[in-house]
């Protein structure tokens, strides 16, 4: 988030596109409805009436994957009706003349056609953000798993900066990270492509820093995402893997050429709390300590780092992540692996992240810090880019952006898309929450939310047993006919082993941010037996 | 804030302008009881039981009327003990008295006034008639619903308006048949309740209840590990065991909220089924190993595969020095800078 979870009480508009927050970020959801309750206004774009609606000013029910041409259209009403920020366009952005040129096509007309939104909605919509002194936008994974979800993104970051709504109290770009840590394991360098602080791995100076700090020759050459790994797997190219806490069987998409991947593989190391689905492929499986069980920071959606203290000891003879990487690293010979407790390693790592320079375990005791947070004396940083972007010319820049389809568009074989959802009982691929027999009675199986229109289409009734089948295959899952869900769209969550949900989706990825197309892919529905 | 002074049973003491009587008081550790006041929630003024007297005014109630300069405050008189005794003994009238097994002993604000009212046992049965005898709404995973030590201050049904904005609950009836209860009358389970609990942390008698109320020795700051929110959690500790959680009041993210996962989902720390043992696969089955045996299978398996050979996922459930540690091990040690986790996920 270019802003914090406190300062979405200051907005006077609320934008939430590709969130269901009152179900995967439930407190932070109370902030938006305590908002909208003390008369801010709230805008919910998503193809599902989601719970949030209740509280919207206005919704947007766009189909899935035409975020872009709904924003582009939004963008186009501002500039049409002169509502955009100039002075905010002209001291801190770039590249406007040539945005504003691909804003053209997307006329009210265009973009009903494409999204199914009354075009009036959108212009209402448009006018309303940009009206508001102060405008909020909130997004989440329902704008990023597309296969054009990096246009997404820059579309919601043209929105911002066309009405000057970023850098200040209640306004900002706030995508919603998922879990706990996941801001952290990005900050940590838990990806192919940076190191710590998101020094790339390509960048000279930044690969001499860490040879320097880490005493060994590094590689300069990106290596591979996630879903790439199981890609090379298949194809012979990566024998091993080392995977902690995951359980990519049950989350990646397309879920029966992960299960391939795995087995196609020589040697998989797993370290996990408990032996999940994807563990079951393990060939040395190490059990780790739950976050109970260990001292440690967490770095959430915010960008606040945060303590988290050991409670008890672990269970049985697990032990802390951090213990057993490195007891790894030093029977292979790695140097530099001798810590003592977390807080050398955070010693280390705050060192090395410029971000992260002025964090130290002292200064977090009671409270967190929000990152940047470079020296000791700095008071971190609640709301990002107030003065200049990080870009080398420190401006925003503006890109034109064009609607391009999802992937895997419905046809006569398979005439619904499938979008994936959460639940608030459950979280992720339920390794944790299905261990909790509350929240497993609360929620208890997998269920496929079907339109009225199209349940009768397909002679389904509700809590009918029906085999979902898409062109990757197929799963057996009970129908709830409602109509939280448009005709034509249909939608699961990925939270139960039996019906499990990624057997369906596409693994089809934006070319940029690597992420596969989970919110839209074509399937059918027939009622079993 | 400007502040204003006022005396307070003779005490000078001095609060912000906008505070009542009520809180002037408790902010400076002066009691006076009170049911249906909830510093998180609007003032109702329904219970009656925190009148205190002010001078040239009479009989007022204190958590509805503001400080102002130059107050003159009594919160205990003769006439004061008389009038507040009437709506609890009101209260007491049908109220269930198992306070002993009660999981609110000890921690009831019902308690708290009769012990501070001294209501004797003939003053409590004065109006008793019989003890209510409504069916406990159990159907909730994690707490339940006893209507029959209901005090009516309608903190749970503020909390689940003003805070939560889900409206699960509301009051019904009239007089001696007043309930709280769902849309509908149902059981919580079939409302839209969200499980959060906000409700039954706030309300101040037994009506609402954890389902385990297993005190903790003592408690430990974390943060809850499921959603990217990052809510302060205080986990409660007994033995070996997690066997409560509590919204950290402090934590500036959540300001003691919490969802449902975050206050109940901890079972899965103890659960039996977590790993305890390094597993090897040996003819096929994974089987219990020692940590030596386990490490060093892996690190001479690893050893063996080229760089490009090799891949690593590192955890977005797991701490950023685990996930430093990590990266560092697949760039410094295995060589390679495939390492990825589920971010996009
Ligand atoms: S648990 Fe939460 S949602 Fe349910 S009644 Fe209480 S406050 Fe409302
Ligand atoms: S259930 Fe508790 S909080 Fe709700 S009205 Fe009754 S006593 Fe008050
Ligand atoms: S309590 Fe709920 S909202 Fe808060 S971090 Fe946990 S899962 Fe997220
Ligand atoms: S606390 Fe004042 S009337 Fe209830």
């Amino acid at each position: 988030m270019t802003n914090s979870v406190a300062d979405i009480g200051e907005a006077s508009c609320i934008l939430a596109i590709g969130t269901n927050t009152t179900q995967a970020h439930p407190v932070l959801a109370l902030n938006v409805k305590r908002a909208a309750a003390k008369g801010a206004k709230l805008i919910v774009a998503n193809p599902k009436e989601i719970v949030l609606c209740e509280h919207a000013d206005i919704f947007l029910q766009h189909k899935p994957g035409t975020d872009v041409a709904l924003l582009m259209g939004m963008m186009k009403v501002i500039v049409d009706e002169n509502l955009q920020n100039d002075s905010f366009i002209n001291e801190r952005t770039e590249n406007f003349e040539e945005f504003k040129e691909s804003l053209k096509k997307f006329t009210l007309d265009y973009v009903e056609e494409i999204t199914g939104v009354p075009g009036e909605n959108a212009a209402e919509a448009a006018r309303m953000y940009a009206a508001a002194g102060t405008a909020s936008i909130l997004y989440a994974m329902g704008i990023t798993q597309h296969t054009h979800g990096t246009d997404n993104v820059l579309a919601i970051a043209n929105l911002a900066m066309l009405t000057g709504n970023i850098g200040k109290p209640g306004t900002g770009v706030n995508p919603l990270r998922g879990q706990n840590n996941v801001q952290g394991a990005c900050d940590m360098g838990g990806l192919p492509n940076v190191y710590p602080g998101y020094q790339r791995v390509d960048n000279p100076d930044a690969k001499a820093k860490f040879e320097k700090a880490w005493g060994v020759k590094l590689d300069d050459k990106i290596g591979l995402t996630h879903t790439v790994v199981f890609d090379k797997a298949l194809e012979g190219e990566i024998k091993a893997l080392y995977m902690v806490g995951e359980n990519p069987v049950l989350s990646e998409a397309d879920a029966g050429h992960t299960r391939k991947a795995m087995e196609k593989m020589d040697f998989i190391v797993v370290q996990d709390i408990f032996l999940t689905e994807s563990a079951k492929f393990a060939d040395v499986v190490l059990p780790g300590a739950s976050f109970a069980e260990k001292d440690g920071t967490v770095t959430n959606t915010e960008r606040r780092v945060q303590r988290t203290y050991k409670a008890i000891e672990p269970v049985g003879d697990a032990k802390p992540d951090w213990w057993i990487t490195s007891q790894l690293a030093k029977r292979m010979g790695g140097k530099g692996f001798d810590y003592n407790s977390p807080e050398d390693i955070f010693e280390e790592l705050s060192s090395l992240t410029p971000s992260y320079g002025g964090i130290s375990y002292e200064r977090i005791k009671e409270q967190g810090l929000q990152w940047p947070c470079p020296d000791s004396g700095h008071p971190g940083t609640p709301i990002l880019h107030s003065e200049k972007f990080p870009s080398a010319s420190g401006k925003g820049k503006f890109v034109p952006l064009e609607y391009r389809e999802s992937d895997e568009l419905p046809d006569d074989e398979y005439p619904l898309i499938l979008t994936t959802d959460r639940s608030l009982f459950h979280y992720h691929t339920s390794t944790m929450t299905r261990k909790v027999e509350g929240l497993n009675r609360l929620n208890s199986e997998e269920l496929l939310n079907i339109n009225p229109a199209d349940a009768e289409k397909y002679g389904i009734s509700d809590g009918d047993m029906v085999q979902a089948v898409s062109r990757r295959g197929e799963v057996n899952v009970k129908a709830k006919v409602t109509d939280i869900c448009p005709p034509g769209v249909v939608s699961m969550t990925f939270h139960f082993a039996e019906s499990p949900t990624n057997e369906l989706t596409n693994a089809a990825i934006d070319p940029v941010a690597k992420i596969p197309e989970t919110k839209v892919c074509a399937i059918k529905v027939q009622k079993v037996g | 804030m400007e502040k204003v002074k006022l005396t307070i049973d003779g005490l000078e003491i001095s609060a912000d302008k906008d505070k009542t009587i009520l809180q002037a008081a408790l902010e400076n550790d002066i009691y006076i009881p009170h049911l249906c006041y909830h510093p998180d929630l609007e003032k109702v003024a329904v219970c009656r039981v925190c009148m205190v007297d002010v001078a040239g005014r009479g009989l007022t109630i204190s958590c509805r009327a503001p400080v102002e300069e130059g107050l003159v405050v009594k919160t205990d008189s003769e006439e004061l003990k008389k009038v507040r005794k009437v709506p609890v003994q009101l209260l007491f009238a049908n109220h269930k008295t198992d306070c002993i097994t009660c999981g609110k002993n000890d921690d009831c604000e019902l308690q708290r006034i009769a012990k501070y009212l001294g209501l004797e046992a003939d003053e409590l049965n004065r109006l008793r008639f019989a003890e209510m005898d409504d069916p406990i709404d159990d159907s909730n995973p994690f707490f339940d619903r006893d209507p029959n030590k209901c005090v009516y201050c309608g903190i749970c049904i503020r909390t689940c308006s003003e805070l939560q904005n889900i409206n699960a609950i509301d009051f019904s009836n009239r007089g001696y048949s007043t309930r709280v209860s769902t849309f509908g009358g149902g059981p919580i389970v079939e409302s839209r309740c969200e499980s959060c609990g906000e409700c039954v942390v706030r309300c101040p008698v037994g009506a609402l209840l954890p389902k385990t109320t297993e005190q903790p020795a003592r408690e430990v700051k974390s943060v809850c590990t499921y959603c990217g929110v990052g809510c302060g959690i205080l986990l409660g500790v007994r033995g070996h065991k997690i066997v409560s959680v509590r919204g950290d009041g402090e934590n500036i993210v959540n300001r003691g909220s919490l969802c449902v996962k975050g206050r109940y989902g901890f079972g899965f720390i103890n659960s039996p089924e977590r790993l305890t043992k390094p597993l090897i696969r040996k003819n096929g089955e994974l089987v219990e190993a020692e940590w030596d045996e386990a490490l060093d299978f892996a690190a001479e398996k690893l050893k063996s595969c080229k760089s490009d050979e090799v891949a690593v996922f590192a955890s977005a459930k797991c701490t950023n020095e685990d996930n430093y540690v990590i990266q560092k091990f697949s760039r410094a040690v295995l060589g390679t800078n495939s390492v990825d986790h589920c971010a996009r996920l």
